[in-house]
């Protein structure tokens, strides 16, 4: 039993693609959330069509196939991804879908009398998004991409799938190694739990940030 | 008389089923001062949003400053307005709400100088200069860095006169700009507006429950009722002489409601 450094190299080995993933993945997320997001809004037939398509897909499939369909059928149409590539792609376009409803309906929730002041003051559609529209919808975002971005921290285990060695894939290295099921588990168990609790921290950080000034009107 | 700024020729809005202007015609003067009042549903606040391009219209002409507002010359032929038509026929406009609808995200300097920096390309500095100038109009010279949540009902609605002043519009559109307010705070926003009225050679176009207000500061009244303008004329005639059972109706209906006339 003298190798647990080795072992808890391992897991930490692993952790570190956990982290990989959820933080590329995270990122994948926001950039299709709202391209999509907005995309339902749009006055455009085609683009609410194929956000709508894009949507209600990657919600209404489980992630578990897309993953499988993005890592082993997409090089058959000639698209060839790593593992970490098809793993952040899956989760990112995955939790995006979830992300960019969050985002619609941010920017819905956001008053009509804020638009309507936008068209009195002569701003172009692009700055009432910009200037008045979003920065108002974000602070309502933040909470609920806090919880999509935790989602998809605990949808990384997923990779192990398609030979990723991510923290979950290491401690079951470790356990069918050493026998022991308490110690590596237990140790992820604290690791998510410490991931999970720098988003939050993170997010709630954030959310301070974009209402300061905003006390009292909401 | 010179060329109206206003035109407005037979226009009718229904919303579904709903007509609320039903052929409405009438002309304002480059200058004048207007009052628009009428029962609640009478089609006086959409008249306003309507000229703010708020609204569509569901029939009859609308022109501004002698060009159309909602069509446009195309291969000679008269189309619908698109939003470059609108977006430039806007700059003739600026309206005030009912309920100011500051931008609460941003300080009062920033909600008067965002319109002017963006659409006009104006520098930041010349802005704020021009922004400072309109606060102290308004008597709010010291509230240039609060958020619009710290303010009281009456200084929101003067930062918000300010913020669509800071554009220059040859027309201003109220809509009941005191209707939301507490009444020991309407008056300091009723002094700016007779300001303007007095200083400026702006348009007004002024929707309001408050007679004794449009009686002193419009030159003409129109006293709407279902959609059309039942009777109009100058303030005192409207308030002191109405022709129309309907007016006297309504202006009695009014006082009764503890207004003041």
């Amino acid at each position: 039993m003298g190798d647990w450094p080795g072992y808890l190299t391992l897991i930490v080995q692993g952790a570190w693609v956990t982290v990989k993933l959820t933080v590329m993945g995270s990122i994948l997320a926001l950039l299709v959330a709202f391209p999509a997001g907005l995309g339902r809004l749009s006055r455009h037939a085609p683009v609410r069509w194929l956000a709508t398509a894009y949507i209600e897909f990657f919600r209404g499939t489980s992630i578990f196939v897309q993953l499988f369909w993005i890592y082993f059928v997409l090089p058959f149409a000639g698209l060839s991804l790593t593992p970490m590539q098809a793993g952040v792609t899956a989760l990112g376009l995955n939790v995006g879908a979830y992300a960019a409803e969050v985002v619609r309906g941010a920017i819905l929730a956001v008053p009509r009398e804020q638009f309507e002041a936008t068209v009195a003051l002569n701003l172009t559609r692009f700055q009432r998004m910009r200037h008045v529209i979003l920065p108002q919808a974000l602070p309502l975002m933040l909470p609920t991409f806090g919880n999509n971005a935790i989602e998809l921290l605990k949808a990384t285990a997923i990779v192990s799938l398609i030979s990723l060695s991510d923290m979950t894939f290491q401690a079951q290295v470790v356990r069918s190694q050493t026998g022991s099921t308490l110690i590596p588990f237990l140790t992820i168990l604290l690791l998510y739990f410490l991931m999970s609790s720098v988003i939050s921290t993170g997010v709630r950080a954030l959310e301070r940030r974009v209402t300061r000034g905003l006390d009292g009107v909401r | 008389m010179a060329e109206p700024i206003i035109r407005i020729d037979n226009l009718r809005k229904s919303f579904g089923t709903l007509t609320v202007i039903d052929g409405l015609s009438f002309d304002v003067a480059r200058g004048e001062k207007l009052a628009l009042i009428g029962p609640s549903g009478s089609g006086k606040t959409t008249i306003l949003r309507i000229l703010m391009t708020l609204e569509t219209i569901s029939g009859g002409r609308i022109e501004v400053a002698g060009e159309p507002l909602f069509h446009m010359a195309k291969n000679g032929a008269e189309v619908p307005a698109d939003e470059a038509h609108l977006h430039r026929m806007r700059r003739h406009i600026g309206m005030v709400f009912q309920h100011f609808n500051l931008f609460p995200h941003k300080s009062v300097l920033d909600n008067i100088t965002l319109a002017p920096i963006l659409t006009k390309g104006e520098r930041r500095a010349d802005a704020a200069a021009r922004a400072r100038e309109l606060l102290e109009m308004v008597g709010l010279a010291d509230k240039e860095k609060a958020m619009p949540a710290q303010l009281s009902g009456g200084q929101k609605q003067r930062v918000a006169i300010a913020r669509a002043l800071a554009l220059q519009p040859d027309i201003m559109l109220f809509d009941e700009v005191t209707s939301a307010l507490d009444p020991e705070l309407v008056d300091e926003v009723l002094q700016v507006m007779r300001r303007l009225a007095s200083e400026t050679d702006m348009t007004m176009l002024l929707v309001t429950h408050e007679m004794g207000f449009a009686s002193e500061f419009a030159d003409r009244v129109l006293f709407f009722d279902k959609g059309r303008i039942c009777e109009q004329g100058p303030p005192d005639k409207i308030f002191r002489n109405p022709e129309e059972e309907r007016t006297r109706t309504f202006l009695r209906k009014i006082i009764a409601a503890g207004h003041r006339v």
